[in-house]
């Protein structure tokens, strides 16, 4: 299978997906011309011209709110937020529009609306460029979200998210633009919703999403050549959880470790920990581990900035404590 | 502008069943039948009859947290608004959205909103989706003198003047955003300037008199249909009742609802239509009565109407 990048493979899925429906149209800041600051949108605007490709003025609120209209009124926009850090410009329309319309109005609406958006540390960009913001997005109901790991993924849930009636937001990770990895030639599409085990193992599971799962396969590695099989789940969509596939892998490990970019505290972890505990508190042998982000604002230094996430040798820590 | 008694009769009794619905909406919140708030209409009605009368049924709207009059103007059904209102399973919504929420996108209604400007995102991105559609469709997008200073006004407008999209801006200026006058909160009182910033063509009418409102709206109407971009309207108008079921009202004078109470637009078109003998007395009265009945029969039917059923909770959140 033919290997390409992460960015292009998002690429793909955008064109093909123009290409597919011609309702489909993107929209956001420097997408057009400049083809977006990290160069996922590049040529399509050569490709479907102006009508497809729309540069915005900086105003992510509009942005958001004029998408969610276009949604309402037959079209399926795929708005792009440069950096989630400015999620919070658009977060009123986000939270108090688009997740809630379909329900407030009685579910006589639909809307077909993508937002991608790129988060995540590893550029030293500091505090406003380098954050991971998917807690504040799962606990809005109406909205669905998704963070792939690989180029696969990415292309595959992107294809999805864009066909789907419902909103999405569709979260990149900065540092997975230049990985690469096998993708199909041929059209393939990948279910919201459903988590897949990037590792087979029977000693502990490790439940992860988006970069921390590179990190959690490579700290697998390592642990595998001391003699511990580790099981790497890779949650791929956030809302809704696959969280069926998580205490399947815990009943047979029996032990978990959570590896998580964001913020400790209230992040996504809390919510996955939670989940296992009421799902599958019976095979628990060992208190869940958090691998997770400092609770501080991102800092600039390269090796503060690397202090603040997780890294392979905390993983390996974390695993190698429960199992002791 | 000639007037046609048919047209008449419509803009009378739509007015009316706004004033009547707000009316009997303030006696089922003071007889606790009604819970929850609701943000009343009452003293605006020429403001959404007379704009949404120069519109097609295809055409879109979107309201604010003072929508009901928006809703019925634009063809709502008063008993699904009502049994909205109250929550009600036979409401436009189901009951899950309520008086902040009316909408009804069969009829063009994309909705009130809860949120001040809540709804220029959506006018805006309907305006846009238009365009993009290349249909002959325009928006009126209704928010009142507060949303002029919120941010996303102001990314609306811009976006709106730039890309030239068929949206008619029309800002009820009811002269208090809840308590703070526009005196009080507006650097600059003649809200008509913002819009001119954005190189929006935008002009002041006076929103007691219906046929003015028409007349103004309709001309930018038509401005937006040929292609020519957005508007902006500033209707000057009153809100009889306070902000809110709870509000006493300590901001303003008893004098200066009284000003407003005497350029009632129900009075002045009803006078009008009467010196230009297109309606009688007797007819007048006659639709006045026929809406106290529509009323009536609203109000029946939304308190006889059951609430959702529990399972209701859980739906409608996802397709």
């Amino acid at each position: 299978m033919r290997i390409i990048t992460y960015r292009q493979a998002l690429n793909e899925a955008l064109d093909e997906e123009m290409a597919r429906d011609e309702r489909v149209f993107l929209f956001g800041e420097d997408i057009a011309i400049y083809g977006g600051a990290y160069g996922v949108t590049a040529g399509l605007w050569q490709k479907y011209g102006d009508q497809r490709v729309i540069d915005t003025p900086i105003s992510e609120n509009a942005i958001v709110g004029t998408a969610l209209g276009a949604a309402l009124t037959g079209l399926r926009p795929v708005a792009e937020i440069m950096y989630i850090d400015f999620i919070g410009l658009c977060m009123d329309q986000l939270n108090n529009q688009v997740a809630k319309i379909r329900y407030m109005f009685g579910g006589k609406c639909t809307v077909p609306l993508v937002i991608r958006t790129e988060g995540g540390a590893g550029r030293t960009l500091g505090a406003h460029h380098s954050q991971s913001l998917e807690a504040w997005l799962i606990h809005i109901p109406g909205i669905k979200v998704v963070m792939p790991s690989t180029p696969y993924d990415a292309k595959g849930l992107l294809k999805t998210s864009i066909r789907d009636d419902n909103p999405v937001v569709f979260i990149e990770h900065k540092m997975l633009y230049n990985t690469k990895g096998p993708v199909p030639e041929e059209e393939y599409l990948i279910p919201i919703g459903v988590a897949d085990v990037k590792k087979e193992g029977k000693d502990v599971t490790i439940v992860t999403y988006s970069r921390m799962v590179l990190f959690s396969l490579e700290a697998a590695e390592i642990l595998e050549k001391e003699g511990i099989s580790v099981e790497v789940i890779d949650l791929r969509t956030l809302v809704p959880m696959d969280i069926e596939t998580v205490v399947k892998s815990v009943k047979k490990t029996n032990r978990v470790v959570i590896v998580e970019e964001d913020c400790k505290t209230g992040g996504v972890g809390a919510e996955i920990g939670m989940q296992i505990i009421e799902n599958g508190f019976d095979y628990l042998d060992a208190p869940i581990v958090r691998v997770a982000g400092a609770d501080v604002p991102m800092p600039k230094s390269p090796v503060l900035e690397k202090l603040a996430i997780p890294d392979v040798e905390r993983i390996c820590k974390a695993v190698r404590s429960i199992l002791s | 502008m000639e007037i046609t008694k048919e047209l008449a009769v419509k803009l009378l009794k739509q007015m009316m069943e706004i004033r009547q619905f707000e009316d009997m909406i303030m006696e089922l919140l003071a007889k606790n039948i009604a819970e929850g708030g609701s943000h009343l209409y009452a003293g605006m009605e020429a403001v959404a009859v007379g704009a949404i009368s120069v519109i097609n049924p295809d055409d879109y709207i979107t309201s604010t947290h003072r929508g009901h009059g928006h809703a019925i103007a634009k063809d709502g059904d008063l008993k699904a608004l009502m049994a909205e209102i109250l929550g009600k399973k036979t409401g436009v919504c189901k009951g899950k959205g309520g008086s902040l929420h009316l909408a009804d996108l069969s009829k063009g209604n994309l909705g009130a909103n809860g949120i001040v400007g809540g709804g220029l995102g959506i006018a805006t991105g309907a305006g846009l989706s238009i365009k993009l559609q290349k249909q002959k469709k325009v928006v009126l997008c209704f928010f009142g003198d507060g949303a002029t200073n919120n941010g996303i006004f102001f990314e609306c407008l811009n976006m709106a003047s730039l890309w030239k999209l068929p949206v008619v801006y029309i800002c009820e200026n009811n002269k208090y955003a809840m308590s703070v006058s526009v005196e009080r909160s507006h650097a600059v009182k003649d809200i008509t300037k913002k819009a001119l910033a954005f190189d929006i063509p935008a002009e002041n009418v006076d929103g007691q008199d219906v046929l003015a409102v028409r007349e103004v709206v309709g001309k930018w109407v038509n401005y937006a249909r040929e292609g020519n971009g957005p508007s902006f309207v500033v209707a000057n108008t009153y809100r009889y009742y306070g902000h809110s079921r709870s509000d006493p009202r300590v901001y303003r004078t008893r004098e200066e609802e009284k000003f407003w109470r005497e350029r009632d637009p129900i009075i002045i078109f009803s006078n009008k239509m009467k010196e230009q003998n297109i309606l009688t007395e007797e007819e007048i009265n006659a639709i006045e009565e026929e809406v106290k009945k529509e009323i009536e029969e609203a109000v029946e039917f939304a308190i006889n109407s059951p609430y959702p059923e529990p399972e209701e909770l859980y739906t409608d959140l996802y397709v």
